[in-house]
């Protein structure tokens, strides 16, 4: 009986996540005259530098992301019920819209000469530098953040806050010594969740940046564009290995916590 | 039960959900109700028809109409588009759908005629008004025999700028018709220049300034463009595609390329803009209508492609596009010239106040002894040394390696703990068993 209700979702987990996954395996070993070859594996290391800087703008957006994500989720938590309604629903409001088109409307904002700069008569240069994609990207993933920080909060037994105080803990020690390690779970699922989308986006750095740099979504979009879909390929491919390896690291942290969502 | 009732309901729902879409099909299908109607299948870049919008010719339900009076067909035409000449060629080569009509651009056109996937209808031949095409779109590299193609549009690259941001010197140079790519690499508008985001337009305008070949096979040319493409990095606000409409009408930035047809419309909503062809040369493309080889209704695709170069419809679709066109009977036609205006005139088809020819050299990358792909290979790793120079710290790099480093250790550290682990709970198992033996 389980096996034959699960079989629409193995055909739907077959057709459309493991052969499109073949198929990045296989053009990632192909030349383009189609034999087996190692080439397009070897030759990225012309593209050293991008993977290192997507890393580094990915790393710094998921950490300002925690910085003021966890407070957030605190308070939601801590608020009355009634409302940690309106505050979830206006956490969730920017998402109503397009993320393309939240992102073309923070371009068009903050432009030289764009609406910010017109209404304080200055000339400050924002798009084309690293601080708009990373702005860009706290600004779209903040709520991945949230989310989970504040699910996992709201559900620690209110009577642990209390014998916590009642035993003599100032109100940071309960945070740091009582909220903050019940909690990691949530802070692994925001950071996974925040994380791995900000490495691959495409979008935001190019409208963003200016297109002054590159991220390795970019390329990757780039590549498959000017056809030279192997190269494209292995990068994808190296790209699904380097993020299989950080949830691996994720995973050693978060050991024996549950609610996380790495396996 | 209620396990077996959501089963049950799965493959009806699937039933509901297959039947819609067929309900959907017949109904698209349903204003020529006769058995006898053919299907036409057109596939056209988005936006690239007159389409009956704001009351304008409606190009393929006239076709319809012209079938059914003339020819007495009952014929629908069933209209797709697509974004890029890439998207297109991976449809029709993968086999996902069959086309009668494609409009590529010259490059690929090149490509899919030598890949075999054309079919030669010899316009000169079938097609009667393929005489009011200018010779000069006649011959040209992708199609040396003219049995594939009959042009439907082209544009050429040049520069936009701001009258009001650039100074009385320059200004004076353009009006003179001496405007050159320079203004693209000038130190005094730093911060106000805009670039392609790909590099073939890109690396195009450094070689037409320092007036290489830019299809060269010369890697030393290349590495003189990515030079001048890296210095002028420093002045550029921005690598831009379809944002450049909204930074050059705001007044963002002054100085711009792209096409002769977009600058027409940006100039509508920001009458300070202007235009020049720099004096070195720029590219051009040829936009064509094509046949795939697999076409089900190939005499009605070359009825269609006749009916396309008719003067009302190409008159319609020339204005609705804002491109240039190759039509001899658009060009004499004086309802086109004021529906576009003097200024769109100049800007489309001004190369008389250009001393230079115009060399349609824009192809695609021949690329003698490194070949296509050496080419393209090499242009994309020159662009993206350009994009990541000086992009990434020292500090990254030194951190990078640590946390690398640490994770490493990491991992071999706790594969070892593993190991001690599971062969001491071997062990543990080993001793239980003993035990109930016991």
């Amino acid at each position: 009986m389980r096996s034959a209700a699960a079989a629409p979702h193995i055909f739907w987990a077959a057709l459309f996540i493991v052969v499109p996954l073949l198929i990045v395996i296989y053009y990632a070993f192909t030349s383009p005259e189609g034999g087996f070859s190692m080439e397009n594996i070897f030759g990225l290391t012309d593209y050293f530098d991008i993977f290192l800087l997507s890393i580094e703008l990915a790393v710094i957006a998921t950490f300002v992301c925690l910085l003021i994500g966890y407070p957030m989720a605190y308070f939601i938590a801590k608020a009355e019920p009634s409302r940690q309604k309106i505050y979830m629903m206006l956490l969730m409001l920017p998402m109503w819209t397009n993320l393309l088109i939240r992102t073309y409307s923070i371009m068009v904002i903050l432009d030289d000469g764009g609406f910010l700069n017109s209404l304080l008569g200055t000339e400050l240069h924002i798009i084309g530098t690293k601080g708009a994609v990373i702005f860009g990207m706290v600004y779209d993933f903040l709520p991945y953040m949230v989310l989970p920080i504040y699910t996992c909060i709201s559900k620690i037994n209110k009577n642990m806050w209390e014998a916590a105080s009642d035993l003599g803990c100032s109100p940071i020690r309960v945070l740091t010594k009582v909220i903050l390690p019940l909690s990691l779970s949530g802070i692994i699922s925001g950071v996974t969740m925040v994380l791995v989308p900000c490495i691959s986006t495409f979008y935001i750095s190019q409208k963003l940046g200016g297109g002054t740099f590159e991220l390795i979504g970019d390329t990757i979009e780039r590549q498959f564009v000017s056809g030279t879909l192997n190269v494209g390929a292995a990068l994808s491919f190296v790209m699904m290995i380097l993020i299989l390896i950080s949830l691996w690291v994720m995973h050693k942290f978060s050991d024996g916590q549950e609610g996380g969502i790495v396996p | 039960m209620r396990k077996i009732l959501t089963l049950l309901s799965l493959p009806l729902l699937l039933s509901v959900l297959l039947l819609s879409f067929t309900a959907c099909g017949e109904k698209e299908e349903g204003d020529a109700p006769t058995s006898d109607t053919i299907v036409l299948n057109v596939y056209n870049w988005g936006e690239y028809i007159s389409d009956g919008s704001f009351g304008s010719y409606d190009t393929n339900a006239e076709f319809e109409k012209y079938c059914k009076e003339v020819l007495g067909k009952n014929v629908k035409v069933v209209y797709t588009t697509y974004a890029t000449n890439e998207d297109m060629y991976a449809k029709i080569k993968s086999g996902a759908g069959t086309y009668d009509i494609i409009i590529p651009s010259d490059y690929m056109i090149d490509k899919m005629r030598e890949e075999g996937e054309l079919y030669a209808f010899d316009p000169a031949t079938s097609i009667p008004n393929y005489q009011y095409v200018q010779n000069t779109y006649k011959n040209l590299f992708y199609d040396p025999e003219n049995l594939y193609s009959v042009p439907y549009t082209y544009g050429k690259v040049g520069i936009i700028y701001n009258k009001t941001m650039i100074d009385e010197e320059d200004l004076s140079k353009i009006e003179a018709g001496e405007g050159s790519w320079d203004l693209l690499f000038n130190e005094k508008y730093k911060g106000k220049i805009l670039q392609f985001n790909n590099p073939r337009d890109a690396f195009a305008t450094a070689m037409f300034y320092l007036g290489l070949n830019i299809n060269s096979a010369n890697k030393a040319d290349w590495e003189k463009a990515l030079k001048l493409l890296s210095e002028q990095k420093a002045l550029v606000q921005g690598y831009v595609s379809d944002e450049i409409f909204n930074k050059m009408t705001s007044g963002s930035a002054a100085i711009a390329t792209y096409y002769a047809g977009d600058y027409l419309i940006m100039v509508e909503e920001n009458e300070n803009l202007g235009f020049y062809y720099p004096k070195e040369g720029t590219n051009e493309f040829v936009d064509a209508m094509c046949i795939p080889k697999d076409a089900k209704q190939k005499e009605l695709a070359v009825e269609y492609i006749n009916f396309m170069l008719s003067e009302e419809a190409a008159i319609a679709n020339a204005t609705y596009i804002c491109y240039g066109s190759p039509n001899t009977l658009v060009l004499e036609s004086e309802e086109y010239a004021d529906e576009m205006g003097e200024e769109a005139m100049a800007v489309l088809y001004g190369q008389a106040e250009n001393p230079y020819p115009f060399d349609p050299m824009y192809h695609g990358m021949t690329g003698g002894e490194m070949g296509e792909a050496g080419i393209q290979a090499l242009m994309n790793g020159y662009w993206e040394s350009l994009k990541t120079e000086n992009a990434i710290e020292l500090w990254v790099h030194i951190t990078s390696a640590l946390i690398v480093g640490g994770v490493l250790a990491y991992a071999i550290y706790s594969l070892y703990v593993k190991k001690k682990h599971s062969r001491f709970y071997r062990k543990r198992e080993g001793t239980k068993e003993n035990d109930k033996k016991a």
